[in-house]
């Protein structure tokens, strides 16, 4: 048994030195679903984070409670939703997304996006209210002196984005559910990974592992790097 | 003269608290005023109100003549600017700081720098362009953000406590430039504080906010050289003393204030009066000096508090005096608690409560 480990480890690095097709092409894949539904769902998550930080109205509350609480839903059950949703007998059925990258890219973008507004939103709550008042009584318009307290809360954002973008590439219900991990079309990293750890193809799936562990990590240091050197 | 901005019964309710409570001011174009007043009166409401980034609950507001309203408030908030109390900077260098509000304004490149350079040698900050705005010291900030307020030569400049929790050089210099750039400028400025010291050396007018209200509004002589009850019950003025007084036959008053103390104050009332000696203005002394001042006590020292530049003392003459002297004065006269000492304050230093 340690021996197959240890082989399957050994026979990992060489697919992924070697630049094996099937590895690059999956790894790809992932960081194109993912990067897709990160940017999806900041596209539609930055302004709801925005209006939620910086103004006060009527069940702003309940609404930040809610994007709080959907910050741990169970990736399967979305995937079920989203999967009738799709599916030729659901209301959104004609536009026969099921199984394709994009429904992939929209249920991941659905996912991940309580993370993007409730991150964030305390990014935003956290920046001294003064700086509003301030680029106001510099001569920003309401709408300037919104991007200025955007602007100081970057470091928040950027962490917020790269939550998301991580949760998105390392979560398995919803990819699995609406993508159907169809080989050389819909399959990812996480989808592949289970299959092929099933099939007993154990050195795939270890290379892929590593692969997705790697993205992560680098993902999460570099910005963090980048973050340190601004300040 | 032009009044620059004029407030008419302006309300400011937050909730079930009234923060302003029908206050009515008028600023003259050009002069410094000071508005005082301790924490919780209502300054920083007022002028963030003053400067168009809150609007008040009720009343009017005219700048320049113009009634303000929603149609205009935004572009008469442009020739106003406030400096914040708690330093506010925008997490980036000083010359973004200072910058934003020309870029905001559309000036060039070139011409921001050259305004940028100059302003920062205003508040003798030169070369600072390419700091990190959160990364030099408080006073070195606040400079900034004087800076950056008055880079935009705007004709109203508002300030909030500049100088609160500064030591005595940033202090100054905070207090010098906003007294050149009105001179060379003729900008208004309006200046909360409840350093009353500063408020009569650098403003010609002031008024006296409590419990948002105004309850006194005069030259700056008028209101911190003969206090009121208004100003004493913020002030916590030392060295007061209630007693009775009789009129002498050479013009001034004796007052009795008890425990073997009478002090001679140039004013003439007789009966009930409340008093008060401001520290700096006691004379301290190991011996006897031979002056013109009527007011001669010997005491002892029984409590010492150095306050960076200046050291206050506390003297038991009987009654308790409270005198303040410079720290280099402290240590040539070589005091500790116990020392005698002698303490001389003029007839007309003593002001009627």
């Amino acid at each position: 048994m340690g021996n197959e480990i240890i082989d399957g480890f050994i026979k990992a690095l060489q697919l992924i030195l070697s630049g094996d097709h099937t590895v690059m092409e999956i790894s790809g894949r992932s960081i194109l679903v993912s990067g897709s539904a990160t940017m999806l769902s900041v596209l539609w998550g930055l302004p709801v984070a925005t209006i939620l930080g910086l103004k006060r109205f009527r069940g702003r509350f309940v609404l930040k409670g809610l994007f709080n609480a959907m910050l741990g839903i169970p990736t399967v059950a979305l995937g079920l939703v989203l999967y009738l949703f799709f599916s030729n007998a659901g209301p959104i059925g004609f536009l026969h997304v099921l199984y394709s990258p994009p429904a992939m890219i929209i249920g991941q973008a659905i996912l991940i996006t309580p993370i993007t507004v409730s991150f964030i939103t305390s990014a935003i709550e956290s920046i001294d209210p003064e700086i509003k008042d301030l680029a106001k009584t510099l001569g920003a318009s309401e709408t300037e002196a919104s991007i200025a307290v955007l602007k100081e809360s970057m470091s928040g954002v950027v962490l917020a984005i790269t939550a998301s973008f991580n949760r998105a590439i390392a979560e398995l219900g919803v990819v699995l559910m609406v993508g159907g991990n169809i080989a050389g079309f819909t399959s990812v990293l996480t989808t592949t990974i289970a299959l092929e750890t099933n099939k007993g193809n154990i050195e795939l799936s270890i290379a892929l592992a590593i692969i997705l562990l790697l993205i992560v990590s680098v993902l999460s240091v570099s910005i963090n790097l980048i973050q340190r050197r601004k300040t | 003269m032009k009044n620059i901005i004029e407030l008419e019964n302006i309300t400011k309710t937050y909730g079930n608290i009234t923060a302003l409570d029908h206050v009515s001011l008028k600023i003259r174009q050009g002069e410094i005023f000071t508005i005082a007043g301790p924490n919780g009166s209502g300054k920083t409401t007022m002028l963030k109100i003053m400067a168009f980034i809150d609007t008040p609950t009720s009343g009017e507001i005219h700048f320049n003549g113009v009634k303000v309203g929603d149609e205009n408030r935004s572009q008469i908030r442009t020739k106003c600017t406030m400096v914040f109390q708690k330093t506010a900077l925008f997490n980036t260098t000083v010359y973004k700081n200072i910058a934003y509000g020309l870029k905001l304004r559309g000036f060039s490149k070139k011409e921001i720098d050259e305004r940028v350079k100059d302003v920062l040698g205003f508040v003798k900050l030169d070369g600072y362009e390419k700091r990190f705005a959160k990364k030099i010291s408080g006073g070195e900030q606040q400079r900034v953000s004087l800076a950056r307020a008055l880079v935009l030569d705007t004709e109203l400049l508002l300030l909030d406590e500049p100088t609160a929790n500064l030591d005595p050089k940033n202090m100054s210099i905070i207090e010098e430039t906003v007294s050149r750039v009105n001179r060379e400028r003729k900008n208004t400025a309006v200046m909360a504080t409840h350093n009353l010291f500063q408020a009569e050396t650098i403003t010609k007018r002031a008024a006296l906010l409590l419990g948002g209200k105004i309850v006194e509004v005069g030259t700056a002589q008028e209101i911190f050289r003969t206090p009121s009850k208004h100003l004493t019950s913020f002030a916590r003025l030392e060295n007061v003393f209630s007693g009775t007084s009789r009129i002498l036959k050479e013009g001034t008053s004796l007052i009795d204030v008890g425990d073997g103390v009478e002090i001679e104050a140039a004013l003439r009332k007789s009966g009930k009066v409340s008093v008060f000696v401001r520290p700096e203005d006691i004379i301290l002394s190991r011996k006897p000096i031979s002056s013109s001042a009527r007011n001669v006590f010997k005491g002892r020292i029984v409590e010492i508090s150095d306050l960076e530049s200046v050291v206050r003392l506390r003297v038991d003459a009987g009654k308790q005096f409270v005198v303040q002297i410079t720290k280099r004065s402290f240590n040539e006269m070589q005091l500790n608690v116990r020392s005698e000492v002698f303490l001389t304050f003029k007839a007309s230093s003593v002001h009627v409560v």
